[in-house]
């Protein structure tokens, strides 16, 4: 398995769940690293089922927003979906003002988002 | 913005700066966030109101850096700030060619959902009470009425 700088895998079946290391996803060099581990899970390891737990995430700007929509991206175009999960209320609202609400499919606990497969 | 000044000038600031940051990296930006969002904090504005500005400043200073001056270091980044228990107004300036932030799209339009850049106005303009551009788009000015 690949050596992650700013996330923790868990794998239940076939579905990864992503932590995130890093409390704010801003625009600095980290966004570039997670951007690149992100992406790997799906180009590298094949990986079509994502759940993304923001649970330690307290700040994120819309450098973050595109990642997750490039992401999102790879994952449908690899015949896979993704979930996110563990949304703050403050970041929550980032979803709702920008429509990506619509976009993703965002779920209350991990194992909502879980079960959602 | 010629106003401005005045608007700076004009209140009783608890607390006030008037910098220029580098913009070789966003990353020179993180001592100035970190000053302003403990004043915030300090002067009694709520965790929701602070993260508002945090987004805010987040993406008025990368947009300097990053588009406005495209990471020369040879040019500034010009940040005016001004704090008290109810009132936040910043200035930023960068020394790029600007931009007409009436041009840019509607990130929220179908069309334009799965594009991944072109939030970071949006964002400002949901979170801020006021947020006004200078003719040229190369300064954004910025309130929040607590």
């Amino acid at each position: 398995m690949a050596d992650y700088q700013h996330i923790v895998l868990n794998e239940v079946a076939d579905i990864t769940v992503v932590h995130f290391l890093d409390s704010r996803i801003i625009e600095d060099l980290a966004i570039q690293q997670l951007g690149a581990e992100l992406f790997s899970l799906v180009e590298v390891d094949g990986r079509k089922k994502l759940v993304l737990n923001f649970s330690t995430v307290n700040f994120m700007s819309s450098s973050a927003l595109s990642k997750l929509i490039n992401l999102h991206k790879k994952v449908v175009a690899a015949g896979g979906s993704m979930k996110l999960c563990n949304i703050s209320p403050d970041i929550r609202e980032i979803f709702t003002i920008t429509n990506l609400n619509r976009l993703f499919d965002i779920r209350k606990e991990e194992a909502d988002a879980i079960a959602a497969f | 913005m010629s106003e401005g000044a005045d608007l700076f000038s004009a209140e009783q600031w608890a607390w006030y700066r008037d910098v220029e940051l580098n913009s070789d990296s966003t990353d020179c930006t993180r001592g100035l966030l970190d000053e302003i969002l403990n004043t915030l904090m300090t002067v009694g504005w709520e965790n929701k109101l602070v993260f508002g500005v945090h987004l805010s400043m987040e993406e008025a200073l990368v947009n300097a850096v990053k588009h406005g001056n495209k990471y020369n270091p040879a040019k500034k980044v010009h940040v005016r700030v001004g704090i008290s228990s109810n009132l936040f107004r910043a200035e930023i300036a960068d020394e790029g060619d600007g931009f007409d932030p009436n041009k840019l799209p509607d990130p929220t339009d179908p069309d334009y959902l799965d594009k991944p850049n072109g939030r970071g106005v949006m964002l400002m303009r949901n979170f801020m009470s006021k947020v006004e551009y200078n003719p040229k788009g190369n300064a954004v000015f910025m309130e929040k009425v607590r």
